[in-house]
């Protein structure tokens, strides 16, 4: 397999170039040269070494200051997001062989498991001088809507293949995504091999308080899911932040979003990107339109892209190696070595649009609804805020569209007025059987630490 | 609320928005000649169980879809006793 270029061979070794920027949390602020130079998990450490360890905390900042101390020294690092419960614990440190957790949140989780604390930072001349003695494995977790998580094998190697390294001056990295997500730890990532400084969320705080933190450090770029920045954008804390550059992943981003972050930050280059946990970040797009144009699967460097029943599949150094343990043993690359991401594309109108997930259809009838495709309809009605489009058994054709709607404000005329009013905007864009058959007004849609609106399946 | 009228309401409604020509409504009207797909069906039933609070269709496990207009009627009035 192919390094991606300047492949780090550690994350510290990585931040070596990162100098007196920093690393900005909720609860303080540390530079990656301190980051590099001391220990939260004591000066010995030696029970580290070529172990299989689990970081479970609940602060970002331990989370980042963890990873900088095991990567290299550890065999392998689950990071466990501070939004899964913990009843899986005991099927992840199965899964993955764990035979230690890094845990601010637990003092003895499991019996047979040793729990480690984080404490606060000292400075240790043990961390910097110490050798890479592994390629760690960096295990994510990704939540299905039900059931167990799975876990995604990466490597520092494949995490970083989509990142320029090189010291990009200037630039200040923030993220709405939790870093032990991936959309989050591509982030981290980028400004520790940038030597960039980073904005952390935290879970605790609201958008516009997290807003408010970003602009006092004068972010300059920033990313998240485009449910994420509808919620920023229904705060006036949104007007804070003057970002250069605005990314969106994770989700599809539909035209509507990219249109009302173009008119609140006019100023900035607005990129969406496709990149998943186990395909790794594969393209972006900055253009301001939806989708992407054909070129893109064929023009895109170090990415091999292809479509095959209508999903998109992806090849590349970045995408990740296995899963890990259980019952999980599905295979994630082909005999190609192929991931198939479950996205399903199509071209219209001389771009390719992502339609939804090939799991999440509904099927009206035995017509192919994909819910991401009406959303995105709704939410171009000038009245609506966002939409969740799901399905309602039928007696008749099995299933039906339905969708809960939240306006930006109460309507001036009737609900029921603007609700026939967007019925009939989705007449006009989309076949019947794709139009909502029905349409519920709610204050809110739940939306997951992951960024992105929750989902339930029929 | 009146379950006929309520069920006419819906047919008239359904039809306008499916841009579908609806024969005239009487209880001997077939279903399969109202000038309404399965589609359309499929959509009253779930805007009847919205506004009657009631769909007979999953209540009832051996149910036999209703031929005419006149049947259908019936079938939400006997669900509504």
């Amino acid at each position: 397999m192919n390094m991606p270029r300047n492949s780090p061979a550690s994350l510290r070794k990585a931040l070596g170039a990162a100098g007196e920027t920093s690393l900005f949390g909720e609860e303080g602020a540390l530079s990656w040269n301190d980051l590099m130079a001391g220990t939260v998990l004591g000066p010995d450490g030696d029970e580290f070494d070529g172990r299989s360890i689990l970081v479970a905390t609940t602060s970002q900042f331990n989370a980042a200051a963890t990873l900088v101390e095991l990567d290299g020294v550890a065999r392998r690092v689950i990071l466990y997001p501070p939004d899964l419960s913990l009843d899986h614990l005991g099927f992840v440190a199965d899964c993955a062989g764990v035979e230690v957790i890094v845990s601010d949140r637990l003092s003895s989780a499991l019996d047979t498991i040793a729990c480690v604390s984080p404490s606060s930072w000292t400075r240790s001349t043990r961390n910097s001088d110490r050798g890479v003695q592994h390629e760690t494995e960096w295990v994510l977790l990704t939540s299905g809507t039900t059931g167990r998580p799975k876990l995604v094998v990466h490597t520092l190697a494949s995490l970083t293949g989509a990142i320029e390294a090189g010291h990009s001056g200037g630039v200040v990295w923030s993220t709405f995504y939790d870093m032990r997500r991936y959309g989050g730890l591509q982030i981290f990532l980028r400004a520790a091999l940038t030597g960039s400084s980073l904005v952390l969320s935290s879970a605790q705080e609201s958008t516009a308080d997290f807003l408010a933190r970003a602009a006092s450090h004068r972010v300059t770029h920033i990313s998240g899911t485009p449910s994420h920045w509808r919620r920023a954008l229904m705060s006036a804390a949104a007007n804070l932040i003057t970002p250069e550059y605005v990314r969106l992943s994770g989700e599809i981003a539909d035209q509507t979003i990219l249109n009302q972050l173009r008119a609140v930050y006019p100023q900035a280059r607005i990129a969406h990107a496709f990149a998943t946990t186990e395909a790794g970040v594969a393209f972006d797009v900055d253009d301001g339109l939806a989708g992407f144009p054909a070129c893109v699967l064929e023009d895109t460097p170090d990415v091999e892209m292809k479509i095959e029943d209508s999903t998109l599949r992806i090849r590349s150094n970045r995408t990740a190696h296995r899963y890990l343990g259980g019952e999980q043993r599905q295979t994630l690359r082909d005999g190609d070595g192929f991931v198939n991401t479950g996205d399903v594309l199509k071209f219209r109108e001389d771009r390719y649009h992502f339609v939804g997930r090939g799991d999440g259809m509904i099927n009206v009838g035995g017509m192919k609804v994909y819910p991401e495709e009406v959303e995105a309809v709704i939410n171009g009605h000038p009245e609506v805020e966002m939409s969740l489009v799901h399905t309602k058994k039928n007696p008749i054709t099995g299933a039906l569209v339905v969708a809960d709607v939240v306006l930006k404000s109460a309507p001036e005329t009737s609900c029921s007025e603007v609700r026939i009013d967007i019925l009939r905007h989705c007449r006009e864009a989309l076949p019947s059987h794709k139009v909502p058959a029905t349409i519920n007004f709610v204050p809110a849609l739940a939306v997951a630490d992951t960024g992105k609106l929750i989902r339930f399946h029929a | 609320m009146n379950v006929r009228s309520e069920i006419m309401t819906q047919f008239r409604q359904v039809a306008q928005e499916q841009d579908r020509r609806l024969a005239p409504l009487t209880d001997r009207m077939e279903l399969l000649n109202s000038g309404l797909d399965s589609l359309c069906f499929a959509i009253i039933v779930t805007r009847l169980e919205s506004s009657l609070g009631i769909d007979p269709f999953s209540t009832s496990e051996d149910a036999t879809f209703p031929v005419t207009l006149g049947d259908f009627i019936s079938f939400y009035e006997h669900a509504a006793k």
